[in-house]
């Protein structure tokens, strides 16, 4: 369609017929969520959605927090008996599972959610339902594997859960259903978010928001909820393949009957090792959004950032059979999963550089909480990926595989490369989501603590991997000497885990008390300020236009706006892919309850069929007539033609 | 910013290298030409790593130091500087590649030494993984110098030895740091390691992929003693179990053979032919007990027997229904096969 069939047409109120007052009130009639519990169960607004999302992330890190608390209380002496192998071994299952699907990617997905239709200038994300049904599944998966751990039936195998030891014959009871099923709940709704992510991202900017002048954080939510799309189908396929082994008596992964145990490890890695960049990617771009606000300059090298982000979800893909390098496989491959793993260093570089180089040539640096966490960021994750440059080498990996060097090495990664990101974008954030500034002195206890905890909890455990302390153990013998390290360790988890303490009273005070915020308080350059803090449920009175990729720097006066959309319907202006040349006005979809009960009927099935595979033909009638209320026609006129 | 880490990573990193000299599991203690070439590149890459950390970290010290004018338009780039800045990015990213490309290729022939130290190997040593013990079988043309012990392993010094890595239930991965980096066990599969000990020693191993409740109680002793030591040792152990000598031990030997002992294991040289658990032939002759979870000793025997579960929750030996002058007979009986 061209830009003609945008003509004014007749039904309707358009927002060209208002003035600034009216206008934001009839927005506000349009898009409110409405009150009472219907409409607080229907809400389709992606900033509350996003906030749920939030703060249930939020309880998991505390629950995967405290397991592993637990832990390191019975890991700080040699042969202690507080917790047994059994508790133990949940424990574990139940740390590694939370944090990496019940924490880290929700949360990420959240802030994408959240930032996204606001950063790209629009009133809601693509799928509005289908991100309510998401938040409703992945909820409904959370609790669902954390009542199992409270009624002793948590998995005991690992977030890897290699079969056979996940198998029927080793992993009696239904402790490795709840995994499998865990899994396909989670997947389910992080898939469902991704697919909203892209189209948001593709179809519904600004005008103006050419390719070039994407927001980074922007694309890193593109090219992480790509990663998503190719990488989870494939740790769904193995989930399922065990699952039907277990409760349908098939011989997938049997190599007695002709199945094979390793090909569940390459299916598990390959999404496995994407799953490192799905919760990293987005912290870049968090990095990358905060460091031009507090440089006071355009980032240094948008291209290569842009080009490394893209590079390095594509290598995402080549590198899963580092994982795997002690399984005995043939050399010559191995060496060239080495190359790969090596090469996928240089985008990472790449963005470190550029980053440096944007905080080298700002201006005056403002040292805030949000800034330092970038900086505690750089220190941690640049030794992170520096081991993982260790671990790519395959006769390096046979002596560190699987010992406290590699849990040393993916903490550094992953809560250097993602949670101090996250706990900077969180100070950065906070003011646009409440309309209040977190506390600054709270924030520097909060990242100094969170700073000498980390390190200290997690510094040591490369020295006593080398020295020979395999992972997943309960305890260890007192003649190998690992008992003083292990103290330290857990008295440096201790510190990390009271800063996060010190964080939450900081969320849950600064939320009431706060000083009050202004729509742009860092001076940053990028459309989720040039709404009001915390936004309307609109978004945007009028949508804005973009003229470069760092708007409110180049519009200081006023920003250019577009008109044009109905003010009594929910509409939204869909953009041209590369250009974003306004294309044609689309119905967003309205409040509905029907995500809820789709999501409870799906949720059912998931958990009727580790019980008996028959839930899933008992399941189908509900998640049909949910589906069918969902899309009912509503008589638009779109849905008539 | 830096006091408080520094001080204890410079701590940590003190007792990082004195550990050089301590543990009989230790990557860094190599006692054998694979281990020695891993601890090599270890030390290696651990070097050139702190030194790319510590560059990366004086750039961000550099850049909290800089004094800088106030921007009035954040858009004005500095076009000279924009320039300069660009020049040593893109350094730094040729560099990063240079010194990846240049670690591929180290370890690429790290790769090869260390396939190239098992062409030679005499003794041939199977051994197959179980929920949670380690069967050690020595393979031999004749069979009747086939030998089969369990969770101690002796090899000769000096000669190279391969493994034949198998596994019965899950998957397991055999490891002794000192000797060789870690195969994997896995079921369906054949994997072969070869390793030498330079020197006579005890170098102690664990299992290294999480295979259930007692993953952590999985533990195994390779020995290695002088070829002499070693025959005098295999020749040993390819006899039948002592015979009982004292009433005690008699009265052990029957208890077992009449008790539900038989129904896992095996003393060569009596009726008790069961293979399900590790073979007792000559287990009073080992150093540790239930796969290195405890010390050989008379009292631990007693205890192991008496309450396994107890011991290590969740093993397969279960808790057996013996009166207090059965035990001590079935110690008496096991602590004598020498």
């Amino acid at each position: 369609m061209s830009s003609a069939d945008l003509a004014p047409k007749p039904e309707g109120i358009l927002d060209t017929e208002l003035d600034a007052e009216s206008l934001r009130h009839r927005l506000a009639e349009t898009w409110k969520t409405q009150s009472g519990l219907f409409g607080v169960l229907s809400s389709v607004d992606h900033k509350v959605i996003a906030r749920r999302y939030l703060i249930t992330a939020l309880v998991f890190l505390c629950l995967g927090g405290l397991s592993a608390v637990a832990m390191r209380v019975q890991l700080s002496g040699p042969e202690r008996g507080l917790i047994g192998p059994d508790l133990y071994n949940q424990l574990f299952t139940m740390h590694g599972v939370t944090m990496m699907f019940l924490f880290a990617v929700p949360i990420v997905q959240a802030v994408g959610l959240y930032l996204v239709p606001l950063m790209v200038g629009t009133r809601n994300t693509a799928f509005p339902r289908l991100s309510a049904f998401s938040y409703w599944i992945y909820l409904s998966g959370g609790v669902f594997v954390w009542v199992s751990f409270f009624l002793n039936m948590g998995p005991d195998i690992g977030w890897f859960a290699y079969v056979p030891l996940s198998g029927p014959e080793f992993a009696p009871g239904k402790r490795a259903d709840v995994w499998a099923q865990m899994i396909t709940y989670t997947e389910v709704s992080s898939l469902a978010v991704a697919v909203a992510t892209i189209v948001t991202i593709l179809k519904q900017r600004a005008p103006g928001m050419s390719l070039d002048r994407i927001p980074l954080f922007v694309w890193a939510m593109l090219v992480t909820s790509f990663v998503v799309v190719f990488a989870m189908p494939s740790v769904m396929i193995a989930s399922s393949f065990l699952i039907l082994d277990r409760l349908v008596g098939t011989h997938i992964f049997n190599p007695a009957e002709g199945g094979d145990a390793l090909i569940f490890q390459h299916l598990f890695w390959f999404f496995g090792h994407p799953e490192v960049y799905i919760i990293f990617l987005p912290a870049t771009g968090m990095v990358s959004a905060m460091v031009p606000a507090f440089a006071g300059r355009p980032i240094f090298g948008y291209l290569a950032l842009v080009l490394s982000l893209i590079a390095v979800g594509i290598l995402s893909f080549g590198l899963w059979v580092h994982h795997m390098f002690a399984t005995g496989l043939p050399k010559l491959g191995a060496s060239f999963f080495t190359a790969s793993s090596m090469l996928i260093a240089i985008p990472n570089g790449v963005q470190i550089f550029c980053w440096l180089a944007t905080l080298w040539s700002g201006g005056p640096l403002r040292l805030k909480t949000p800034l330092l966490f970038v900086f505690g960021f750089f220190f941690i994750f640049v030794a992170g990926g520096l081991t993982g440059v260790m671990l790519a080498s395959v006769p390096l990996d046979l002596q560190v595989h699987d010992t406290y060097f590699v849990v040393a090495h993916f903490h550094y990664v992953l809560i250097g490369g993602s949670v101090f990101p996250l706990l900077g974008a969180t100070y950065y954030w906070f003011p646009k989501l409440t309309g209040r500034m977190m506390s600054e002195r709270l924030g520097r206890w909060h990242f100094w603590l969170a700073f000498i905890g980390f390190n200290a909890a997690f510094f040591p455990m490369h020295i006593v991997g080398l020295w020979g302390m395999p992972r997943r153990v309960y305890t260890y013998p007192v003649e190998l000497g690992w008992g003083g390290i292990n103290l330290f360790i857990t008295a440096g988890a201790l510190v990390f885990f009271f800063s996060f303490v010190l964080f939450v009273i900081n969320l849950v005070w600064s939320s009431r008390h706060g000083e009050t915020a202004s729509e742009n308080p860092w001076n940053a350059g990028t459309l989720e300020w040039a709404t009001s803090s915390p936004p309307a449920s609109y978004n945007f009175a009028r949508i804005p236009v973009v003229t470069h990729s760092e708007p409110l720097w180049a519009e200081r006066k006023a920003l250019p706006v577009a008109a044009g959309l109905r003010v009594d319907a929910r509409e939204v202006l869909i953009s041209t892919v590369a250009e974003a040349k306004p294309d044609l006005r689309e119905k967003s979809a309205r409040p509905s309850i029907w995500p809820l009960f789709a999501a409870l009927s799906v949720g059912g099935t998931f958990l009727g069929s580790i019980f008996t595979p028959w839930a899933v033909v008992w399941g189908a009638p509900p998640i049909a007539i949910s589906l069918i209320g969902w899309f009912w026609p509503k008589g638009a006129p779109e849905d008539e033609e | 910013m830096r006091p408080p880490t520094g001080r204890i990573a410079g701590a940590v990193l003190l007792a990082f290298i004195l550990s050089g000299c301590s543990g009989v599991q230790s990557a860094l203690d190599p006692k054998g030409p694979a281990a020695v070439e891993l601890a090599r590149l270890i030390w290696f890459f651990t070097v050139l790593c702190a030194i790319v950390w510590v560059l990366v970290m004086g750039t961000i010290a550099a850049i909290l130091l800089r004094r800088r004018q106030r921007r009035s338009d954040p858009l004005r780039i500095d076009q000279p500087e924009e320039r300069m800045v660009s020049r040593v990015v893109i350094s730094a990213v040729g560099a990063t590649a240079f010194v990846l490309v240049a670690l591929t290729l180290l370890s690429f022939f790290a790769n090869r030494t260390l396939a190239g130290i098992g062409e030679n190997a005499g003794l041939t040593i199977r051994v197959t993984g179980h929920q949670w013990w380690w069967e050690v079988r020595y393979e031999n043309a004749e069979p009747s110098r086939i030998l089969t012990t369990a969770n101690e392993i002796h090899i000769p010094a000096g000669e190279a030895v391969r493994f034949v890595l198998q596994s019965d239930d899950v998957i397991h991965s055999f490891w002794v740091p000192a000797l060789h980096g870690k195969l994997d066990l896995i079921p369906g599969m054949v994997n072969t390691l070869t390793l030498r000990a330079d020197k006579p020693g005890i170098y102690r191993g664990q299992c290294a992929e999480f295979c259930g409740a007692q993953h952590a109680h999985m533990a195994t002793l390779v020995i290695a003693e002088p070829r002499a030591e070693f025959d005098a040792w295999y020749a040993e152990q390819l006899k039948p179990a002592a015979e009982p000598s004292s009433d005690e031990q008699r009265a052990g030997h029957d208890a077992f053979l009449n008790g539900p002992c038989v129904m896992c294991h095996r003393i060569q040289g009596t009726p008790a032919g069961a293979v399900t658990g590790p073979d007792l032939t000559h287990i009073g002759g080992r150093q540790t007990l239930a796969a290195g979870t405890l010390k050989m000793t008379r009292g631990n025997l007693a205890a192991w027997i008496a309450d396994p579960q107890g011991i290590k929750p969740g093993s397969k030996m279960p808790v057996m229904d013996l009166d207090g002058d059965e035990l001590n007979a079935i110690v008496a009986y096991l602590e004598s096969l020498k």
